[in-house]
């Protein structure tokens, strides 16, 4: 009787599964973490790229441009192999999160930029005239209704970083990738593997994004 | 208790507002009308310092508002504003609306701004839709709940930018009745609207303006037995006669 089904050797992931689960398991916490994150970097850089002050403004947009040019192997390459170089030894776990944060902090803040230019005038407007500081109108009137608004798409950027946490990989980590690589190359089973991890990932990431379509449908309703 | 001096704006080269003077007397009602673009939403707006002015000066209770040292949010929380739009938050309920400026600013606890909240909710006849959301209310029911936030911070006066102008007739007077009550309690308010069924009951004067000028500034009778400019006669002549 052969284990064998849809390409994959399922006794061989079976054998394996604790370290399979645990790969996964850190993709998902580096996902998540570096998502909380750059999500409130991308406010911060969101507000500083909308802000009355032109060095501000500046600052935020070479950030952003600066991010969006670069490959993500780089900045990990970066953060893991030459800021130790500086005196900073973060180790692999804390030097990915940091990577995956900043790095995506830059797509967030587009994203939240777009959703606080979508916020009418008169909203500001009415929540200044009740007296409330320009922060405060940010935090309980603007932002709120901003991130709301935007949810589906940071949701889907962050099944973005969720795949692109593969990256890890290159640098050792046994996230979900890299513990698929760990026992591919231990049992020789290259291509039942990858095609396991190729499962995976879509098992994860297909039914979010469908999930994701109907959320934003019902979002433009609400709006 | 409102002094205007001499105010005039610029939009770049366009000049919206043009040596803009008068005043709002503690208790006075004055209403504000003129043709669309005139630069009546602008002026109110200097009022709380919503919008910048590049001179003349504007005090609102002794303070200046065009002075950078002034705390405008503190100023801000003590005169109410009322918006076209209603601009309630649409993310928050109406007693969160209510609440949100009462804390945040004024550091009232829950308990307190709650109370204060429904009472004034009771008094524009919306205390049953507390729980709901913006969007579940009519525009009239809106900006009814927008009044009652303003009025929630205890303002020194109010300030309406065309409140009925956004909404459905049937449901202009159920907002027109709630500031006729404000009126008659001895509220001073500034209120840019072409309601002359509103001007005739309640102002004390009624300012005309056009192209960014104060062109009329006179009592409600001599306004509307007969208006010097011409200009004002012929706005009047159109808005009453359709
Ligand atoms: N942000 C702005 N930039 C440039 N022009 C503006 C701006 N806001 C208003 N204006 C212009 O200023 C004039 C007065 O506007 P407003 O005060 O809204 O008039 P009203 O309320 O009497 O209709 C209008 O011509 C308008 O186009
Ligand atoms: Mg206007």
């Amino acid at each position: 009787m052969s284990s064998h089904f849809l390409g994959v050797d399922w006794q061989l992931v079976a054998d394996n599964h604790e370290l399979l689960l645990g790969g996964l398991r850190y993709s998902l916490t580096l996902t998540a973490s570096s998502m909380a994150f750059g999500i409130v970097l991308g406010c911060v850089l969101a507000l500083m790229r909308l802000a009355d002050n032109a060095l501000l403004r500046n600052i935020a947009a070479s950030y952003v441009n600066l991010f969006r040019s670069i490959p993500l192997v780089l900045v990990i390459f970066w953060f893991y192999f030459l800021l130790p170089f500086f005196g900073f030894k973060l180790g692999p776990d804390k030097s990915v999160f940091i990577t995956f944060a900043i790095f995506e902090a830059a797509y967030y803040c587009e994203i939240i930029r777009a959703g606080i230019q979508s916020i009418s005038r008169g909203q500001v407007g009415a929540a200044q005239a009740l007296g409330l500081t320009y922060a405060q109108s940010m935090r309980y009137v603007i932002l709120p209704q901003a991130l709301r608004n935007m949810l589906p798409l940071l949701l889907l950027q962050t099944l973005v970083l969720f795949q692109d946490t593969s990256l890890v990989t290159i640098i050792g980590i046994k996230d979900f990738m890299g513990s698929n690589v760990v026992v591919a190359s231990n049992n020789g089973a290259l291509k039942e593997m990858y095609t396991f991890a190729a499962l995976g990932y879509f098992c994860v990431c297909f039914p979010l994004s469908m999930a994701l379509k109907k959320l934003h449908k019902r979002i433009a309703v609400i709006r | 208790m409102i002094e205007i001096n001499k105010v005039s704006k610029w939009y770049g080269e366009f000049q919206v507002l043009t040596d803009c003077s008068t005043s709002v007397a503690k208790g006075e009602v004055v209403v504000v009308c003129g043709p669309s673009g005139s630069g009546k939403s602008t002026l109110i707006k200097c009022v709380n310092g919503l919008e910048p002015f590049q001179s003349g000066t504007i005090s609102v209770e002794g303070t200046s508002v065009g002075d950078p040292k002034t705390n405008l949010p503190k100023l801000r929380a003590r005169v109410g504003m009322v918006f076209q739009n209603f601009e309630l938050f649409p993310h928050l309920s109406i007693t969160e609306n209510l609440c949100l400026a009462q804390e945040k600013v004024l550091g009232r606890n829950h308990d307190e701004a709650m109370e204060k909240g429904l009472k004034l909710l009771d008094r524009v006849g919306l205390k049953a839709h507390a729980g709901k959301f913006p969007g579940q209310l009519s525009g009239g029911q809106q900006q009814r709940v927008a009044i009652a936030r303003a009025l929630a911070m205890d303002p020194i006066a109010m300030l309406f930018d065309e409140p009925t102008s956004a909404l459905d007739p049937e449901m202009v007077n159920e907002v027109l009745d709630v500031m006729v009550q404000l009126a008659k309690e001895g509220m001073t308010m500034m209120c840019v609207t072409h309601e002359m069924g509103f001007a005739r009951k309640v102002a004390n004067r009624v300012i005309f303006m056009d192209r960014g000028s104060i062109v009329e500034d006179a009592h409600k009778d001599e306004f509307f037995g007969q208006p010097r400019s011409e200009r004002a006669q012929a706005f009047l002549s159109k808005i009453l006669h359709h």
